[in-house]
């Protein structure tokens, strides 16, 4: 074993020496992606109790899913929240870090801080305040209600994601786009743009997920056939454990794999 | 000439001044929205924590707090709850994020997957991930006792170890890709001149690079230490009801005895509570690094 006895460092450390931390980190990483790994084929199991590797497989409890209307009209209401949450953070967002990064005043900073706020103030008190207010104005159980709470949470991922991009953007080029003819408005659609449409994604795609996966606020303030599906979820769980869940997980899983497959992808395409 | 050229000037100052004002107004949507739905109803929360139980201004709510006694265990629970996952994280997250920034760039980014994965899959799915492992009869038990490493099926979940396991499970990206970050931005010829003077590997390790990732590490257990105070689903999920956090209590207030004194009082306390932690903190590391840092490897 050659490897074993080379230099892993700087330091002159050996591989062999550092065996433990190589063992320790594939533990960790293990522990990191088990539990979604595991959960997917379990619940091809034809048991009422979830087993692995299952003794039997079925596809019982998917058919259980996509044949339940409840569940249906949940997933319908989570995927239209999430489109509209994208819809409304993603634009909101990109303009105000790009607004803080343009304008380059002092109290670009401020502003940027209350722009992230919500990402620190616990959700529970989001939740809570929204009710009472959606309860005056008749606003709870609303699609429209759901989607405003769910931008608030979106808007500041956006904002660090896009503005982040901006840093390494430099803004002579809008001058001489400008110079040469473009509005505002233009140059920052055709050449500012362009540059930062990977971050743009990224964000959009936080913003659907963040709505997509929300469970507190959604307890509070979506019911009735606005009702989401995490927030089924979240009560079928503290009842009991059922194996309907775990074919939900396995589609919501692949669902967020292959967005992060696509953005790495992109990803890939950019200057690095 | 020189007497046209200065008031010139001044336009032209105070035209720039319009402008970057005008761009600054581009954020006002985002402020606006913020403001209406987040500012004026936590604000309302906070004038309803003053009013007690016969309508008038009152501070009853507070004052059960300091009276009650299972209060001040919430809010024990919720602070040892926070400070043992933040504990946990960096002990398990750091040699994580020292193994993926010593591997060349290609093999690192595809080991960052499995950091980004569970950051990507829905927090509620990988609660319910948990249940299901922890559980009597669940993978974790079976092949424990398969293995002989306990002989009778533990407790997992629904108690103190299995919120510490789930809530591990999803802080603990939250630890590892400032941390990363801020490994990968040492510079290792800092290290070899430290080996180069005589220093041995454990030295060079303790006196050179572990100083150099302090920030980020400080960085990554501040944000997983606010982020674990207002927790909710998952130790309402893996807890059993034996977990009680804050907000969970926040919740209950509201749900079971429509108590808007009660629950806001707590809210107050917990978002000052955060905001506290964060003061702190603030006056060790830099606002950016720890906002940045959250994406700093991806």
């Amino acid at each position: 074993m050659n490897w074993l006895n080379q230099s892993a460092s700087e330091t002159q450390i050996t591989h062999k020496r550092r065996l433990w931390l190589y063992a320790f980190a594939v533990a960790v990483m293990l522990f990191l992606l088990a539990p979604t790994v595991i959960v997917m084929p379990m619940s091809f199991s034809q048991s009422q109790y979830l087993e692995f590797p299952p003794r039997e497989w079925s596809l019982r409890w998917y058919e259980h899913y996509f044949s339940s209307p409840a569940w249906m009209l949940a997933t319908a209401t989570s995927l239209k929240a999430g489109f509209l949450t994208m819809l409304v953070a993603t634009p909101l967002g990109t303009m105000a870090a790009y607004g803080l990064y343009a304008s380059s005043m002092r109290a670009a900073g401020t502003i940027f801080l209350i722009l992230v706020t919500p990402i620190i103030v616990p959700v529970i008190l989001v939740a809570i305040g929204v009710f009472y207010v959606y309860a005056k104005i008749g606003m709870v159980n609303t699609l429209s209600g759901l989607v405003l709470a769910h931008s608030i949470l979106a808007i500041p991922l956006v904002v660090v994601i896009v503005s982040s991009a901006l840093k390494s953007f430099d803004l002579n080029q809008e001058m001489v786009a400008r110079s040469l003819g473009a509005n505002r408005f233009k140059a920052f659609a055709l050449v500012t743009l362009p540059q930062i449409k990977f971050s743009v994604i990224t964000g959009a795609l936080f913003s659907f997920l963040t709505s997509f996966d929300e469970v507190i606020i959604a307890m509070f303030v979506s019911g009735a056939q606005n009702s989401t599906l995490t927030r089924n979820m979240f009560n079928a769980l503290r009842d009991q454990i059922d194996p309907t869940i775990a074919s939900i997980s396995t589609v919501m899983i692949v669902v967020s794999s292959a967005l992060l497959a696509a953005t790495q992808l992109m990803g890939r395409g950019r200057k690095s | 000439m020189s007497a046209a050229a200065k008031p010139h000037a001044r336009e032209l100052k105070s035209d720039a001044r319009r402008e970057r004002l005008a761009l600054l107004g581009l954020c006002s949507p985002a402020l606006a929205l913020i403001l209406v739905i987040m500012v004026i109803p936590v604000g309302w929360l906070f004038w309803l924590s003053f009013i007690g139980e016969s309508g008038d201004f009152s501070l009853e709510n507070y004052a059960r707090m300091i009276d009650n006694k299972s209060y001040f265990r919430i809010f024990r629970t919720t602070f040892e709850v926070s400070v043992l996952t933040t504990a946990i994280c960096v002990l398990i997250g750091y040699p994580l994020a020292y193994f993926l920034a010593h591997l060349p760039q290609r093999m690192a980014n595809l080991c960052m997957i499995a950091v980004l994965l569970p950051f990507w899959t829905s927090l509620l799915v990988r609660t319910y991930a948990w249940l299901v492992l922890l559980q009597r009869k669940g993978l974790v038990n079976d092949w424990a006792i398969g293995l002989g490493l306990w002989d009778e099926p533990l407790k997992l979940v629904h108690n103190l170890s299995g919120t510490l396991i789930g809530m591990v499970h999803i802080m603990l990206p939250f630890l590892v890709l400032p941390v990363y970050g801020s490994m990968r931005a040492i510079d290792r010829d800092y290290v070899k001149a430290a080996a180069n003077l005589g220093a041995t590997p454990t030295q060079a390790f303790w006196q050179v690079f572990a100083p150099l990732s302090l920030p980020g590490v400080l960085a990554g257990s501040l944000i997983v230490f606010v982020l674990c105070l207002g927790f909710f689903v998952t130790p309402a999920v893996l807890g059993g009801g034996k977990v009680v956090m804050v907000s969970m209590q926040i919740a209950n207030n509201i749900e079971l005895f429509f108590n808007w004194g009660a629950a806001s009082a707590l809210g107050v306390v917990l978002l000052a509570a955060t905001f506290a932690v964060l003061y702190a903190a603030s006056r060790i590391v830099k606002f950016d690094q720890i906002i940045g840092g959250g994406h700093g490897g991806s």
